[in-house]
């Protein structure tokens, strides 16, 4: 049923060996793909594993029948019901601007980690449903990433806390700040000591005003915040090279050459959307601009930054320090006297004097860099050491990389009074205080502490030890069960505020709905309990900014600023920077740390490296169904986290795919399932963040392991000292990368800049052009053609042919096709998400993701090409192909799905009846069946988050992509309503059709128009060489189409890549 | 072996053969009849509003637009229910004490809505949308009949997919000039025959027939 059934410790060698085998480049799904599992043909051959059909429940085939006969004889007779009448609930007094059929789009701004992106949210009649990037914020540019695109359905999370808990019991708001009130003024005699306020990472102006108003009037008051996923490291780097703690801005659209010293600055953190935009918009070969940047990335845990990279090279997370201190004095930084200490040999480690591949990188690095000065970019990660980040920077200053691809600005962040501003330092300061009784208030603003500090800390077990306590957060969990006071916090999309984005600018954040559960908001819960006569969130965040903008019209400052979505000119300043002297971080920067202990001690242990969860984050995603079920990029997990290993790592310690380990770190211990991670550092293994919550909801509970049982203050991102134990027993994981896999056909295509340039067709017919050893695999073969090769030559005689039985398909007027760029796409998969949010699609639950029956329309297939331990990745989104000759169409007994004259392919849902024909004639896999009716506990309240342009859909009916018919037929409408109107026909404008993957893309990789209009966007898109189109063999005639991925290797470093893989292996046939 | 079935049994096999048949076809007939009987369709039933409202009196008797209460019916797929507010207009002032329009009265008090029922239901499914079809020059008559002449509200048409399918396929015989479209007494004119395919020509009304049209 799923991979965890055959799984088998992997045989590294033999998997190799096929990877490095076969002719051209070669594409595999998954290690199983590879090792031509049973399991995987079987995949390939059917279109829903065995069993995907069967009914998922205890329920006996007897009963089963039992009640489907009833069932039946019941439907005729409701089938003679006439339709019930439906009741219309007019407006009283018509609110100004509402439209009943026409949404309105409100601009405001969403946070993860403190820092906004700006956003458009879609309000149909009061009801926020759809989450659009706000075009004119400079961290958006009208597009979303993953987590703000998912916002919207935590909003209606019907796990949200609801009421105002005392020690677990129901109270009032009001006896909530009476209560707390009083607490807070019997601290005052003491100047507010004892008074301990912990928060998020505070970027909101109005809010670090209140607090720093509140320190003004109790100084001994101590504001701590705390993220489990901060810059500290980050901000001791910065301090370290500039003497100050000031934060980088990247300027992707001006850097030629950029190395990421494990960072995944394109999916993650701070701006990344924005970063992912602008890294795609440099690297766009077209016709007209051949030319493309280059990325180089370093890294522990693969990442969606290392995929996108031209050159990635695992190291350990510790080796990383070394690697950028070798490269840094290739550059001519290091301080006088200073040598490298050798180390010894062992995969994962950096050592340029063995090992000719890291040799080879340095020089090809310091070579480009130097060539690159000023366009040149080195980006440390936020998880990285401190040094890594101080290296980073002296790099950037040297290359005069500083003003033109980085800048440097203040911190986002409010800076506390009296405490740290490192925030795991504060909350240990915390943690003390609450350890010696010290705390009488203690007043918890957000975030989830208790579940993610760092374990040493034993933050749950001394909390109790405050006098009083309050949390205020969206769920009541871990935290809110130790704390006496629980106030359900207002959601971003229900409250005003404020808040910065990656580059200072600010949003005021509006609300699109009042709050569902009563929520409160921090500006609100702080006017509470310390201004005499409390004031509205409203009040706090526009009085605040009445005070800043003394001159000129303010009602008119701030309805623009509200109407915009920015607030003009709040942009941070550039901080001028001036980097230290080599010398003078000699002890810090420049020196061994001793700590990590001897080699020996080393060898024998494994890397412990903790990394959030791509889609679950620290955890405060737990809770949400769309980012539980989306596959992890990457790893193509849903559901669950896993500790992830690298395929050697794998192979020496005889490790299968989701069998349970022991992880013992320190003294502490915890059980995970093992996911075989291609091109993960060799001994090092990743934990994620975030999962094992144990008062997450409904969703959230329970699933997962914790992996903050075993993070420390002390190394919260990596360390040394991991023993791996194996318990013999497997784990069930909901992994998709097999699900809906398609015959290896020359599916993805990719080549390099220097092929481009040679020949622009070649990228998208790479495999074909170099399968140039015919006579070599026919040896091998026993003289026998190999399947790869049937294929190939049908795919060659039919690319040529493409005779057909059926007419060519005719379209006038309007042609609806698509071209989606491989090479810009990073597989972060806010499409997909933004896929669900608009087409109401449901959450099936890991057990059915097991069964193959998630109902994404829109998915990401992951390709890995080459050798297991730094594999090339390539991301392909898949979804309908909207092909000319649809092979779905032709096989509905009751026209279901049918073509329409603008080339849709379109899905009736009330014909469907379910007989998964079309599906099973579907050569992409795309369609999608109801196998439930996914909708069964609706409540008015889950019911509000659906598009009301796109039918629910029941159990038993087929669905798929529909290219967002809905927003098609609204442009079309609206031109034809605007033709009327003007008195000569309207055309929908290029670009006036946005769909929603497309509006969700960061990096403009999928393009959506008219292609019978020449002009437009997408027909100039497959005009380029390098598109082309998906087992066009077929004859489908898709109307998607693809854009092959073009990559910049540097020509030195490729020819000594090529050398490092083990030798000329022996050629064999994957197929 | 002797025969198990006499041929005095013949005709009664052809009798059961053919009656098998026949019976089937009965019960088609029969089931088509019951869809479209005015029970199921609801055409031609008043239906219970809370208020006795009169297209009659208001459009035919004082001569009020259309679009005066359903004020979205040329810009958005829904042509918008008035709110209180917009009866209030008037009846602050005339009628004012009438006990028929307390419940308008209420409302506007109470601040809650009038629940109308709906008279005219699509299913769920079907995503139909005013402004095009009278930007494409449909009278309102041509869906919702002499809705001038109805003293309490019908519907006069089954809203059936063939019915609607019918005008998206012969368009020519039910578009009528842009400036009539809200004027419940226009009929084709006798003398120009050709007037259908003219303003299907002039207006761009194409043969929306696919399924995406409606469904999606």
């Amino acid at each position: 049923m799923n991979s965890s059934d055959s799984a088998a410790p992997i045989d590294l060698a033999a998997l190799n060996r096929r990877a490095a085998s076969s002719t051209g480049r070669t594409y595999w799904k998954s290690l199983e793909e590879l090792a031509q599992t049973p399991e995987f043909r079987e995949r390939v051959v059917r279109e829903f594993p065995q069993g995907a059909s069967e009914w998922d429940d205890a329920l006996g085939r007897r009963k089963f029948l039992a009640l489907m006969g009833a069932s039946l004889g019941l439907a005729g007779l409701a089938g003679c019901n006439r339709q019930p009448p439906e009741e219309i609930y007019p407006y009283v007094r018509a609110p100004e601007f509402i439209v009943p059929g026409k949404p309105l789009f409100f601009a405001t701004a969403l946070t993860l980690g403190g820092v906004g992106s700006g956003v458009l949210v879609e309000s149909h009649m009061g009801r926020p449903t759809k989450i659009e990037g706000n075009p004119e914020h400079p961290g958006s540019l009208g597009t979303t990433d993953l987590f703000t695109q998912a916002a919207v359905l935590s909003m209606y999370d019907p796990d949200r806390s609801q009421v105002v808990l005392n020690i677990g019991e129901i109270d009032t708001w009001e006896a909530c700040v009476r209560d707390l009130r009083a607490a807070i003024e019997a601290t005052r005699p003491r100047q507010g000591r004892g008074l301990h306020i912990l928060s998020e990472t505070v970027t909101s102006p109005a809010l670090a005003d209140q607090l720093a108003k509140i320190l003004g009037d109790l100084p001994q008051a101590v504001w701590h915040q705390y993220e489990p996923v901060n810059r500290d490291a980050e901000r001791a780097g910065a301090t370290l090279a500039f003497g100050s703690d000031v934060q980088p801005v990247y300027h992707l659209d001006r850097a030629e050459v950029i190395v990421s010293l494990d960072s995944d600055f394109l999916t993650s953190g701070p701006g990344c959307a924005r970063y992912q935009h602008d890294f795609a918009d440099a690297r766009r070969v077209r016709q007209t601009s051949p030319r493309m940047n280059r990325l180089y990335a370093v890294e522990s845990t693969p990442t969606l930054t290392g995929a996108s990279a031209d050159h990635r090279l695992p190291l350990r997370a510790a080796e990383i320090v070394r690697f950028a201190r070798a490269l840094a004095g290739r550059l001519g930084l290091a301080p006088q006297g200073f040598s490298p200490a050798s180390t010894v040999e062992s995969p994962g480690r950096f050592d340029p004097e063995h090992n000719a591949l890291h040799a080879a990188w340095l020089e090809a690095l310091a070579d480009d860099l130097q060539r690159q000065r000023g366009t040149a970019l080195v980006v440390a990660g936020a998880h990285q050491s401190p040094a890594v980040h101080a290296l980073a920077h002296l790099m950037n200053s040297a290359l005069g990389a500083v003003g033109t691809t980085v800048t440097y600005i203040a911190p986002l962040e409010a800076q506390p009074k009296g405490a740290s501003t490192d925030q795991t330092a504060s909350l240990a300061a915390l943690a003390e205080a609450l350890e010696q009784d010290e705390v009488d208030v203690l007043l918890i603003l957000g975030g989830n502490p208790v579940y993610t500090a760092p374990v040493d800390l034993r933050f749950g077990a001394r909390l109790p030890e405050a006098k009083q306590s309050l949390h205020l957060s969206l769920y009541a969990d871990e935290t809110s069960a130790v704390c006496e006071w629980h106030v359900p916090a207002a959601h971003e999309l229900e409250s005003w505020g404020d808040v910065r984005a990656y580059d200072g600018t600010v949003t005021i954040q509006q609300p699109l709905i009042a709050p569902l559960f009563n929520g409160r908001s921090s500006y609100e819960m702080l006017s509470a309990l310390f201004d005499s006569s409390p004031r509205s969130t409203y009040d706090v965040v526009k009085d605040y900014w009445r005070g800043q903008r003394m001159d000129g019209d303010f009602e008119r400052f701030w309805q623009t600023s509200v109407h915009d979505g920015v607030v003009a000119d709040t942009a941070a300043t550039v901080r001028p920077v001036t980097a230290a002297a080599a010398n003078s971080l000699r002890d810090t920067v420049w020196s061994e740390a001793p700590s990590a202990g001897s080699d020996e001690k080393r060898s024998a242990k494994l890397e412990i490296i903790f990394r959030p969860d791509p889609t679950i984050w620290d955890g405060r995603f737990a809770n949400h169904g769309w980012l539980q079920e989306l596959a992890k990029p990457l790893m193509k997990l849903s559901w669950d986290n896993a500790a992830l290993v690298g395929p050697a790592t794998a192979d020496r310690l005889k490790l299968a795919n989701t069998e349970i380990v022991e992880l013992r770190y320190g003294d502490r211990k915890i059980e995970a399932p093992i996911w075989v991670l291609p091109g993960h550092v060799d001994d090092s293994v990743t934990v994620l963040l975030g999962y094992g919550r144990t008062r997450a909801g409904r969703i959230g509970t329970g699933i997962g392991y914790d992996a903050y049982r075993l993070r420390t203050s002390d190394a919260p991102s990596f360390d040394d000292g991991l023993e791996l134990v194996k318990t013999g027993r497997k784990a069930m994981l909901a992994a998709t990368d097999l699900h809906w896999s398609m015959e290896g056909r020359n599916i993805v295509r990719s080549g390099t800049l220097d092929e481009y340039r040679l020949d622009p067709a070649s990228p998208a017919h790479a495999h074909h052009e170099e399968s140039g050893e015919p006579q070599n695999d026919k040896e091998h073969n026993h003289g026998e053609p190999s399947h790869e090769q049937e294929v190939h030559a049908e795919v060659a005689h039919a690319e040529h042919e493409h005779a057909s039985l059926y007419p060519p398909f005719k379209d006038t007027g309007y042609a609806w096709g698509m071209s989606i760029d491989l090479g810009a796409c990073t597989g972060c998969s806010a499409c997909v998400i933004a896929c669900q949010a608009e087409n109401n699609s449901p959450v099936v639950g890991k057990d059915a993701v097991m069964r193959s029956r998630e109902m994404h329309w829109l998915r990401i297939d992951r390709y890995y090409s080459g050798q297991l331990d730094n594999p090339e990745v390539l991301h392909q989104p898949m979804l309908c192909q909207q092909c000319e000759q649809a092979p779905c169409e032709v096989v509905c007994p009751v026209a279901a799905t049918t073509h329409s004259p603008e080339g849709l392919n379109e899905m009736t849902y009330n014909r469907c009846v379910g007989t998964r024909y079309c599906s099973n004639n579907c050569p992409y896999k795309v369609r999608r069946f109801n196998f439930f009716n996914y909708h069964p506990d609706e409540t008015p309240l889950t019911a509000m988050i659906y598009n009301p342009d796109v039918t629910v859909r029941s159990r038993g009916v087929m669905e798929k992509c529909t290219f967002c018919v809905q927003r098609i037929n609204e442009a079309k409408i609206a031109a034809d309503v605007e033709s009327s109107r003007v008195g000569h026909q309207v055309k929908v404008a290029d670009g006036g059709i946005v769909t929603a993957c497309q509006a969700a893309c960061p990096s403009g990789a999928i393009v959506f128009g008219d292609v019978n209009d020449p002009k437009s966007r997408v027909s100039q898109a497959k005009a380029e060489p390098t598109d082309y189109g998906l087992l066009t063999e077929l004859n489908t005639h898709p109307r998607v189409t693809y854009l092959a991925r073009v990559r910049n290797p540097q020509a030195a470093l490729l020819a000594a890549e090529e050398q490092h893989r083990t030798g000329p292996a022996v050629r064999e046939n994957i197929y | 072996m002797t025969q198990v079935f006499h041929p005095a049994m013949n005709p009664f096999s052809k009798v059961s053969i053919l009656g098998a048949f026949g019976l089937l076809a009965l019960a088609g007939w029969l089931i088509d009849q019951w869809y479209r009987s005015l029970y199921m369709t609801q055409v031609n039933v008043v239906r219970t509003q809370p208020v006795q409202f009169s297209h009659e009196h208001h459009t035919s008797g004082l001569g009020i637009d259309c679009r005066y209460c359903h004020t979205s019916v040329e810009t958005s797929s829904f042509a918008g229910i008035p709110a209180t507010e917009v009866c209030m207009n008037c009846h602050t002032l005339i009628w004012n004490d009438s006990p028929k329009l307390e419940p308008v009265r209420e409302s506007f008090r109470t601040g809650k809505s009038l629940v109308w029922t709906r008279v005219h239901d699509v299913p769920d499914y079907v995503y139909f949308n005013h402004s095009v079809h009278v930007a494409k020059g449909v009278g309102c008559a041509e869906c919702h009949g002499r809705i001038d002449q109805m003293p309490l509200t019908w519907r006069t048409h089954t809203l059936y997919m063939e019915w609607c399918l019918d005008c998206h396929r012969h368009p020519e015989e039910h578009v009528r000039p842009r400036d009539q479209v809200f004027n419940m007494a226009w009929t084709r004119p006798a003398d120009e025959p050709d007037l259908g395919k003219q303003l299907v020509e002039q207006n761009h009304v194409e043969k929306m027939i696919h399924c995406s049209t409606c469904h999606r």
